[in-house]
C-alpha cells in the first residue's frame, strides 16, 4: 500500500506535527516527547489521506538547502520592503503610482503558488490580489511606467522568488 | 545583550507605528493594505525577537508565533485585497494621469 | 521585570500605533478600510501581548498571543467573504 512517495508524505507530516508539539510544549523531557510521538503518529496517520497541500514537495537534500536560501532571500526582501515602505510613508509628497498588473508563474503545486503569492505580498511595494490558474494579479505601489508588459512584470516581481521556491516545490 | 534586545524592540515598535501611520496617510484601500500588512508583520517579528533575547527560555513559543504570523498575515491581506477587488473597487491612481482601465480587469 | 527607558519608549510606540489604527477604524470611509485597520491592530496587539508577557514575567501571555492571532485571522477571513459578496 505504502509506496515511496506516500512514505515520504507520512514522514513529513509526522515530523511537522512532532516539531509543532515540541515547540508548543517547549520542553524535551522524555515523557513529554513520548506523548508527542504518540499524538503526532496518530494525527498524521488519520489525516494523511486528506491532506493534499503537501503534494508538490521535492524530497531531496538539495531541496533542504534551497529552503534555507529561500528563507534568506525572503528575509532580505522583507526588510528592504519595510524600509521602502517607511520611506514612502514618511516623505511628505507620498511618492506612489499604483497599478494593477498580472504576473505569470511556472509553479504547479498549490503550496508553491501560495508561497509565491505570500512572498510577493511581503516584498517591496507589491501585493498579490488574486491567484487564477497560473496568473497572479498584483497591485504594485510604484509601477515604473504605465502599461508594463507581462514578461517585464514577471521578471521584476516573481522570478527571483520562483527560482528559489522551485528548488523545493514543484 | 539587553541593549540589542532593546534596540530590536524599539525598531519593531517604530515599524508598527509607521505601518499605522501608513494606514492614515495612504489614499486608498489597496495601498493601506500594503502599508499595514508589511510594516506590522516585520515590526511584530522584530518585537518578538527582542523579547526572545530578554527571555531566552521562551524562544520556542515565540518561534511558533512568528511562524504563524509569517504565514497568516500575508494570506489575510491577500484575501481582503481579493474581496475588495471582486466587489468592484478600482485602485486609486495619481490625479494627474487620466483614469484608464488597468491591466487586470479585461481578463 | 522593570522596564528601562528604551523599552518604555517601545511600549509607547506600540500604543501610538494602536491609537492611529483606532483613528482609521473610526474614520475609515468603508468597511474594508475598517477591516484592514482592525487586522493591522490585531497583529500589533499580538506583538504587544508578548511585551506584556515580558512585563508581567509570565509565559501565560504567549499562549494568549498565539490564540488571539489565530482567532483574529479566522475572523478576518470570514469578514472578507462577507465583503466579497456584499456589493457585487
Amino acid at each position: 500500500m505504502l509506496n515511496r512517495l506516500n512514505l515520504h508524505h507520512h514522514l513529513f507530516l509526522f515530523s511537522t506535527m512532532l516539531l509543532l508539539w515540541v515547540l508548543l510544549t517547549g520542553s524535551i523531557a522524555v515523557d513529554e516527547l513520548i506523548a508527542g510521538v504518540i499524538v503526532a503518529a496518530v494525527v498524521s496517520l488519520i489525516s494523511a489521506p486528506y491532506i493534499t497541500i503537501f503534494d508538490g514537495i521535492r524530497y531531496s537534500p538539495m531541496a533542504l538547502i534551497s529552503v534555507f536560501t529561500y528563507l534568506g532571500y525572503f528575509f532580505i526582501a522583507l526588510i528592504r520592503a519595510n524600509f521602502d515602505m517607511a520611506r514612502r510613508v514618511l516623505s511628505p509628497s507620498l511618492p506612489i503610482s499604483p497599478e494593477l498588473l498580472e504576473v505569470e508563474t511556472h509553479l504547479e503545486s498549490k503550496l508553491g503558488q501560495m508561497l509565491l503569492a505570500n512572498s510577493i505580498t511581503l516584498t517591496p511595494g507589491t501585493l498579490s490580489v488574486e491567484l487564477r490558474h497560473n496568473r497572479i494579479l498584483v497591485h504594485w505601489i510604484a509601477a515604473p511606467e504605465e502599461g508594463v508588459s507581462l514578461e517585464q512584470a514577471t521578471k521584476d516581481i516573481a522570478t527571483g522568488f520562483e527560482k528559489h521556491i522551485s528548488g523545493f516545490l514543484k | 545583550m539587553r541593549l540589542i534586545a532593546d534596540i530590536l524592540l524599539l525598531l519593531g515598535a517604530i515599524f508598527c507605528f509607521l505601518g499605522a501611520l501608513g494606514l492614515i496617510r495612504m489614499p486608498d484601500i489597496y495601498n493601506r493594505i500594503q502599508a499595514g500588512t508589511k510594516a506590522a508583520t516585520l515590526g511584530s517579528i522584530a518585537i518578538m525577537l527582542g523579547i526572545g533575547m530578554l527571555y531566552p527560555e521562551w524562544w520556542s513559543k515565540l518561534l511558533c508565533i512568528i511562524g504563524f504570523l509569517l504565514f497568516t498575515s500575508p494570506v489575510s491581506s491577500s484575501v481582503l485585497a481579493r474581496a475588495v477587488y471582486l466587489s468592484g473597487i478600482k485602485p486609486w491612481s495619481k490625479p494627474k494621469q487620466p483614469l484608464k482601465n488597468s491591466a487586470g480587469e479585461k481578463s | 521585570m522593570t522596564f528601562n527607558l528604551l523599552e518604555l519608549l517601545a511600549a509607547g510606540f506600540i500604543g501610538a500605533a494602536l491609537l492611529l489604527g483606532l483613528i482609521r477604524l473610526i474614520i475609515g470611509p468603508d468597511a474594508p478600510d475598517r477591516v484592514i485597520s482592525a487586522d493591522t491592530m490585531s497583529v500589533t496587539v499580538t506583538a504587544g501581548l508578548t511585551v506584556f508577557a515580558a512585563y508581567f514575567n509570565s509565559a501565560l501571555f504567549l499562549d494568549v498571543a498565539l490564540v488571539y492571532g489565530a482567532i483574529s485571522f479566522i475572523g478576518l477571513i470570514a469578514i472578507a467573504r462577507v465583503i466579497e459578496g456584499s456589493n457585487s
